[in-house]
């Protein structure tokens, strides 16, 4: 069917260099009328740098853009966006502070003598969104609605602006599962009006569900372009990652775990965490499953002492230790991969080597700088051991990809040789790939006999490291699976039997 | 309708009114023309300069050279015609126009240099204070006829009050920065820039116009500002006006603009001149008080209007409408 018409959007051999790195090379792509094309790859593949050429965010070095048949070189976003090529991305970019019809029509308000006319760009708004099955009051500031209503007016401006090519970079990361067919059934009233829509994801899933044809990528090369509809899912992980996934089965490690290490007794905080008895062993990996908002975050930082405990006392191989600030914690050889990377996580100016060493460096004091070769040997050593990739050391890490940038993370804490690791959320946001390496990763730590705490929201993985589960519920402990006990299954009763038993 | 945006601006108002009933029912005299009149020709150059503080602000911005292009256009003024012939009309066109690009020129600073408004207005600040001690360090009367004539243009209110040109000027800056603000393409995209600088330039917001024209409106205003304050004083003094850039964000957080930018309103500046200019009125009547108790209770609001700000602002967040309002698909 497609085949038939001619691509709306074309590019043929698009290359981008950059210093140290081939970003593209020699990328086709077409895009049909009418059709969802979704673009595949892991973090670093080469997603964002392709959009960012068609958008003109980047120059190209090579290739060229045909739209519509004609040759195109767009120099900034408002430039593609004239020529018919508009953008959404995850954050919304728009204004929550305007009303939603000044976000529809900012740049071009209808105007009667000289001033904006106001009702008429209300009943513009109206009309517009409700082609899109939304009916809010346009007259009200983005912000009081909801991130998937404000993402789908970020959809209707890109449309109105642009009309010919959408592209959608992973417009749904931030929305529930309800959000995310709001989203789609916008999706699908856009691909009957003829758009061609580039949707760019890291759920499978979803992928499946409204794409025809999907494009995968991998280290900056066109890897193949598949019809969805004839292609399992397997297929395109194979094709993304370049192997065949190995097998999830595995033999569970025996929980013959070591000597304690760490010993939590009747800790918690008022209003944070009921207090909680925890006990972490040399050598295993305790999970912390639960829904969001059930406590998973707030028992690692309570351990970590970024929140601070004001009942139970911890010991430390029997010793009792203060944990009061995440000084003592790092003092005590305790290190914490933050949920939130972007804010808690990583200092995006400063360079890759800076973000490794930052917290050996403030454990040792600020008054006894490291050795420049230490540092630079310590960097190189964990970029390999953990396969960062990167241009230099030097680049900053905000420049990384989400699955590199977690890694560095990880890198900044092994460094100091922590006794006890906590990861919270180790693998959201990244893609595959990384993933898979976290995992393997966070096997290898147990297997040398480090104690690890590992929240996460992915059952499947948690299940696939964790010598012990502990499932919290609405910020309380409220079982603990062991062994043969550990199943995807076991945990999703386990959280929804006490929704059970409280309902009575 | 009333949306919760309006909610500071309606706070403000109502805080006015209230402030004004307590006043009267104390001194019954302070609901005569006289007061109100007054009222709106001692704060004159103070709300003008506020209207030039309001766009600022709104933009995520902050102007500290007010006060001193206050005091630099009063000397300027004084000593061009102590030292010419020129007409004042003339002297108030040249002085605007050095206001303007004065402003501009900070504006073009900020945005091409990428500088903080902070640092590029304190520089302003201390040059436009340097060029008028440089003109003359003494206070220079203004005598010119049309001055005198300028000064007598009034009408006379029933009950007394004399509502005098400066005043007027004064209402009519109000009035075409409110419609400027909600009205034309340059006021949303004050908005726009005050609501996050590099979501308005993905979304086409032309940032360097849009920044130079703030602070030139800054600038030009603050330069009027001094043509009002020229003419309530009849003299031009370097030390004059000092802080008076703090007053004016005052009466702009006041008015319920948030000083992060983006939110408020032009009409809520107004309030909060008027408001502060309340405080000192009833000060005066009271007579036993002292003047600095002024500056105490607008210490006071500020600290509750910042509250209310913070509340207002949690609230909007913990309102946010779900998605339940999207039609039903079939």
């Amino acid at each position: 069917m497609a085949s038939t018409q001619s691509p709306v959007l074309e590019c043929k051999g698009i290359s981008k260099f950059f210093p140290g790195a081939i970003a593209l090379d020699a990328v086709d792509l077409k895009l049909y009328p009418g059709e969802v094309h979704a673009l595949l790859g892991e973090n670093g593949a080469g997603k964002s740098t392709l959009i960012k050429c068609l958008t003109g965010a980047y120059r190209r070095d090579g290739g060229m853009i045909l739209l519509d048949g004609e040759e195109v070189s767009p120099r900034s976003t408002q430039d593609s966006q004239k020529l018919g090529i508009g953008t959404v991305y995850q954050e919304v970019n728009l204004l929550p502070n305007l009303t939603i019809a000044e976000n529809l029509f900012l740049g071009r308000q209808p105007m009667r003598g000289g001033f904006i006319a106001q009702r008429k760009m209300h009943a513009m708004a109206k009309d517009l969104l409700a082609e899109f099955g939304l009916k809010v009051n346009p007259a009200e500031p983005l912000e009081t609605y909801s991130v998937a209503v404000q993402q789908v007016v970020a959809i209707a401006r890109a449309v109105e602006l642009s009309g010919k090519v959408l592209i959608l970079d992973e417009p749904t990361a931030s929305l529930d599962r309800d959000e995310v067919q709001l989203v789609f059934s916008v999706i699908e009233k856009l691909k009957a009006r003829g758009l061609a829509i580039v949707f760019i994801t890291h759920f499978l899933d979803q992928v499946f569900e409204i794409s025809d044809r999907a494009t995968v990528l991998r280290n900056g090369r066109v890897i193949g372009t598949r019809e969805l509809a004839g292609t399992t899912q397997t297929d395109i992980v194979t094709l993304m990652l370049g192997r065949q996934l190995e097998d999830r089965i595995h033999d569970r490690a025996p929980s013959e775990a070591g000597d304690t290490l760490i010993e939590l007794k009747n800790f918690g905080r008022r209003g944070v965490m009921e207090p909680f008895d925890l006990t972490v062993r040399k050598g295993e990996v305790v999970g912390l499953a639960g829904l969001l908002g059930s406590g998973r975050t707030e028992t690692s930082n309570l351990i970590f002492g970024a929140i601070h405990a004001d009942q139970g006392e911890a010991l430390l191989e029997g010793q009792r230790i203060s944990l009061k600030s995440p000084r003592d914690a790092i003092g005590h050889r305790f290190a914490l991969c933050p949920e939130d990377r972007k804010n808690d996580g990583i200092v995006g100016d400063l360079s890759v080597r800076e973000n490794i060493i930052l917290a050996l460096q403030a454990r040792q004091g600020w008054f006894r700088p490291l050795p420049k070769a230490k540092i630079n040997e310590l960097a190189e050593a964990y970029v390999k051991a953990l396969d960062i990739r990167l241009a230099s050391l030097d680049m900053p890490i905000r420049l990384l990809s989400g699955g590199n940038q977690q890694k560095v993370l990880l890198a900044r804490w092994l460094a100091t040789n922590p006794s006890f690791l906590i990861l919270d959320e180790p693998t959201r946001g990244i893609d595959v790939g990384a993933h898979a390496e976290i995992i393997a990763l966070i096997e290898r730590l147990r297997e040398d006999g480090m104690a690890l705490l590992v929240a996460s929201s992915e059952l499947e993985e948690l299940v696939a490291y964790s010598t012990r589960v502990i499932v919290l519920r609405d910020r309380r402990q409220v079982r603990e699976l062991k062994g043969d006990e550990i199943t995807t299954a076991n945990i999703v009763t386990a959280i929804a039997d006490e929704q059970m038993a409280e309902a009575v | 309708m009333i949306r919760s945006t309006h909610l500071p601006l309606l706070i403000t108002i109502a805080t006015f009114i209230l402030a004004y009933t307590l006043c009267a029912s104390q001194y019954p005299a302070m609901l005569s023309t006289r007061v109100v009149a007054n009222l709106l020709t001692d704060n004159a150059f103070l709300g003008i300069a506020a209207v030039g503080m309001t766009f600022v602000i709104l933009s995520g911005g902050i102007d500290l050279s007010v006060g001193s292009v206050i005091a630099f256009t009063g000397v300027f003024l004084a000593v061009i015609m102590r030292d010419t012939s020129i007409h004042p009309l003339a002297a108030f066109a040249l002085v605007l126009a050095v206001t303007i690009a004065f402003g501009a020129a900070m504006g073009a600073m900020i945005h091409y240099l990428e500088m903080p408004p902070f640092i590029v207005t304190l520089a302003g600040m201390f040059l436009a204070r340097g060029a008028a001690y440089v003109l003359s360090t003494d206070s220079v009367p203004i005598a010119h006829e049309f001055y005198d004539t300028l000064q007598s243009l009034y009408w006379k209110a029933p009950g007394g009050g004399r509502f005098r040109l400066t005043g007027i000027i004064m209402l009519l800056t109000f009035l075409t920065g409110i419609i400027v603000a909600h009205r034309t393409k340059f006021g949303q995209n004050v908005y726009a820039v005050g609501g996050g600088l590099p979501t308005a330039r993905l979304m086409g917001v032309p940032l360097a116009q849009t920044t130079i024209g703030i602070y030139a409106t800054s600038g030009g205003l603050a330069g009027l500002a001094g043509i009002v304050f020229s003419l309530y004083t009849s003299a031009g003094y370097s030390l004059a006006t000092v802080g008076v850039e703090l007053d004016a964000i005052a009466a702009v957080v006041i008015g319920g603009t948030l000083l992060t930018g983006g939110t408020g309103f032009v009409a809520g500046t107004f309030f909060g001149i008027l408001i502060m200019g309340l405080i000192q009125t009833f000060i005066v009547f009271d007579g036993t008080l002292s003047s600095w108790w002024t500056k105490i209770v607008i210490g006071g609001l500020l600290f509750g209007f910042i509250l209310l700000q913070k509340g207002l602002t949690w609230a909007t967040t913990l309102r946010r409408k779900p998605a339940t309002e999207f039609a039903a698909q079939s």
